[in-house]
């Protein structure tokens, strides 16, 4: 289709008339951001649709939640959910970002840590860390350190193995490399081996504040009625069902606002190779 | 393997000469039960081009990864301007293969890290290896990244770092392999020209017989499984003349011709 | 890691755990952590209980229907949006938005939406697993060699024929990893949605265990729930390898 419109463009012959299709074609071409507008407003309208007929009692209509976030924000009760839900996020990430990285790093270096340390964050990573989350509270209780506690669970294990898998497939002829020019041990760790293992490291972070989310909302949701999870568990409670699906879906937007944020940030800085300049 | 032996041809020799830099004496190696290399005996001289020439599973860049310091010889021993190599020195330097550039590093700092890890001053470092980026034709380079530049010119800062750290022996294990054929050839005349201004010794591993004998001084000829030293040649051609002359004297065509009989029977 | 010339299994290390467990259960610190040899003993009588046979059967057959489910839209639908750029414009932004988003957080909308029981929990698993498996089937279509798509074309296949023959087993090893992703996923899937639902299930278990502290009920049950998702990705794996020998020529 957009060829054939090219060669009447290069000839000067416009042999068959342009039709709508192949007019929006060219547009959404030119233009990558028309797709994204065209993709939020599918189904923005199909939510609309299904909220209108509607498809259950429980389906508000899209403009319904998009007032009741309004609402929330206006009245201030959105930012007080998120400075409670955002600082467990924060410390779990920060306390797993720290001890996962050396974890890592240490496994993939010494074969000694690989062995005791590897098969258990293998296991933790595999399984339903889920699970574990209720037995915090036996210990913590409801506070701050139980949904940390709950973060750094679901957090840990993938920054682990992460940095650990990225240290551990470091660029062996860079290896050599280092070793040619009489690098140390040191040298070789320090210059060649986290330089070259960081952009998998901080795809590791990238997943483990992932898991950090799931984490902060299942521990919002089941232990500690507080924060964004306590919008949602009061508005579903009173039946609020808007302002409860406004909840949910800012949560999915700052996570993945985040994550897309993060993502950018290690393609411009970390990964020279895919760089556009 | 050839009857008619010329006079430059040495048959399964310890290739002696007057002063050795990098003498290989009895090098073994074998990896869990596959015997790569059997009894290596050669002699490298100084200030001049050897070429390791073989086909491939001919243990050619085992030898040269042996002599370099990064993998340890089964039984055997290289020498080194006389001291027995136990691992990586300064009086030699590697080219690799596949450049083995930092891609999160500028031209500069690749071509610089040798004399990083040895705590030059960056300024000192800077110097040197501005010159040889521009000895190797990478003027206006340096702050470009290994993924803004072709392989020819990849591989031409993989031979700066190795020229900065002034090492005695260069060692390139098959250095302009993933270079296209055109760039290679200009590669190769560059490198002619690098070797008659540096003055180093240089062992160099490749499987094109056409590049061994345009650049050597003395090819080494390595049979495989295990690999064996069978033919030691000098190619008696003038370097003085252009590129072009070379590439069309008989002498050239006619050791070609000579290896190709040699290695024709390993050919699968 | 090796000891004196013998090599010792990398999963060895677990045995080491185990003891180190046994000894702090044994000196009773906290209430939280009994000895391993209780849990097991605990384990080994919970198997035989009918409300744990009950529950896992609920769990496995929520399991199952969400996997069923999760394979058949996400393989057809990355496959979609690997052969039309419409498509993959149009829903890439959601599947890369869900497939890292804190679904926890929708479980509760599920529950509102489907009531409280089986239906949530398989909705949760569709959740939980499908989105990878969409784009792992796109990254395997999209990266289906031209020069293959051109050989079949010039030995005559079309249509059809070219797009099962080769795009389809072409693509055949990501579609499989997406699959093995999705599954883990979906473990995680299922023990999150019947936490959050807690009637149902294990999670009924769970919140029973929990609020009478019957510890060694609540280790032995996590355990088995662990040992069965690490045996899940180990035969998964070995299938996976059965299947490597063609990819590993690409």
């Amino acid at each position: 289709m957009s060829s054939s419109v090219n060669l009447g463009d290069v000839t000067g012959v416009h042999k068959n008339p342009i039709n709508v299709v192949q007019l929006l074609g060219r547009a959404f071409d030119a233009r990558p951001a028309l797709w994204s507008v065209a993709s939020l407003a599918l189904l923005f309208s199909a939510w609309e649709i299904a909220g209108l007929i509607p498809i259950s009692i429980a389906f508000p209509t899209f403009s319904a939640t998009v007032a009741a976030f309004v609402e929330m924000v206006l009245d201030g009760t959105m930012a007080h959910a998120y400075f409670l839900t955002l600082q467990p996020l924060i410390l779990g990430i920060a306390i797993s970002a720290v001890f996962g990285i050396v974890i890592g790093v240490v496994m993939g270096l010494s074969q000694k840590a690989e062995w005791l340390m590897a098969p258990v964050f293998i296991v933790l990573q595999a399984a339903p860390m889920a699970a574990l989350v209720p037995l915090v509270t036996f210990v913590y209780g409801i506070g701050l350190t139980a949904k940390t506690l709950a973060v750094i669970m679901l957090a840990l294990p993938v920054i682990v193995l992460n940095s650990y898998k990225a240290v551990r497939h470091a660029n062996p002829s860079l290896i050599a490399m280092c070793c040619s020019f009489q690098g140390t041990r040191l040298q070789q760790i320090v210059k060649i081996i986290i330089p070259d293992a960081s952009p998998v490291m901080f795809a590791g972070l990238r997943l483990g504040i992932a898991a950090g989310f799931i984490g902060v909302m299942l521990a919002e949701l089941l232990i500690t009625p507080t924060g964004v999870g306590d919008l949602i568990t009061y508005h579903r409670s009173v039946a609020n069902y808007a302002h409860m699906y406004a909840a949910v879906a800012s949560i999915i937007v700052v996570s993945t606002v985040t994550l897309a944020g993060l993502q950018r940030f290690e393609l411009r800085f970390l990964r020279p190779e895919k760089r556009k300049r | 393997m050839p009857q008619a032996v010329r006079s430059h041809v040495h048959i399964d020799a310890a290739a002696t000469s007057d002063d050795p830099v990098v003498e290989v004496r009895g090098v073994s190696k074998t990896y869990a039960d596959v015997e790569a290399l059997r009894n290596i005996d050669l002699d490298f001289a100084r200030g001049k081009l050897t070429t390791l020439l073989g086909p491939s599973g001919c243990g050619k860049t085992t030898l040269l990864k042996i002599i370099a310091g990064l993998i340890p010889a089964s039984s055997g021993e290289v020498r080194v301007n006389g001291r027995v190599v136990t691992g990586p020195g300064p009086e030699r330097a590697f080219v690799f293969q596949d450049f083995a550039l930092m891609p999160w590093a500028t031209v500069m700092r690749n071509v610089a890290f040798g004399l990083e890890l040895r705590g030059v001053s960056p300024a000192e470092r800077r110097r040197v290896a501005m010159q040889y980026i521009e000895k190797v034709g990478l003027a206006g380079f340096e702050d470009k990244y290994p993924h803004e530049l072709s392989g020819g010119m990849r591989q031409r800062v993989g031979i700066a770092r190795a020229f900065a750290v002034n090492a005695d022996v260069l060692l390139l294990d098959e250095p302009f392999s993933a270079v296209d054929e055109q760039n290679r050839r200009k590669f190769q005349e560059d490198l002619l020209r690098l070797i008659e201004i540096e003055k180093k010794t240089f062992i160099f591993v490749t499987h094109s017989i056409e590049e061994a004998v345009y650049v050597s001084d003395r090819i080494v000829l390595l049979s495989p499984r295990p690999g064996r030293v069978s033919q030691v040649i000098d190619p008696d051609i003038d370097r003085s003349a252009s590129p072009d002359d070379i590439r069309r004297a008989p002498a050239y065509l006619d050791t070609v011709e000579e290896i190709w009989d040699g290695l024709r029977q390993y050919a699968d | 890691m090796t000891i004196s010339g013998h090599r010792i299994p990398m999963m060895a290390s677990l045995i080491v755990w185990g003891l180190l467990w046994e000894i702090v259960g044994r000196l009773d610190l906290i209430f939280l952590i009994p000895p391993l040899s209780g849990i097991f003993e605990a384990g080994i009588k919970l198997v035989q209980t009918g409300s744990w046979q009950a529950a896992s059967i609920i769990t496995l057959r929520s399991f199952a229907l969400g996997m069923t489910l999760a394979i058949g839209v996400g393989v057809p639908l990355g496959i979609l949006m690997g052969r039309f750029k419409a498509v993959d414009n149009l829903m890439g932004l959601w599947v890369n938005m869900f497939v890292s988003a804190p679904l926890s957080a929708l479980v509760p909308v599920l529950m509102i939406l489907f009531g409280l029981g089986e239906t949530t929990v398989v909705v949760t698993v569709f959740l939980f697993a499908v989105w990878i498996i969409v784009l792992d089937a796109r990254a395997g279509v999209m990266q289906v060699p031209s020069s293959l798509i051109e050989m079949g074309r010039s030995y005559g296949a079309n249509g059809w024929t070219l797009f099962v023959r080769i795009i389809l087993l072409s693509a055949l090893p990501e579609i499989l990893a997406g699959i093995r992703i999705g599954l883990i996923r979906g473990v995680k899937g299922v023990v999150i949605g019947q936490i959050l639902v807690s009637i149902i299930g294990y999670g009924e278990l769970f919140e029973l265990f929990s609020r009478s502290f019957e510890m060694e009920n609540f280790w032995a049950l996590t355990m088995i729930l662990f040992a069965a998702a690490m045996l899940l990705s180990a035969l998964i794996e070995i299938f996976e390898k059965r299947i490597e020998y063609y990819a590993g020529e690409r």
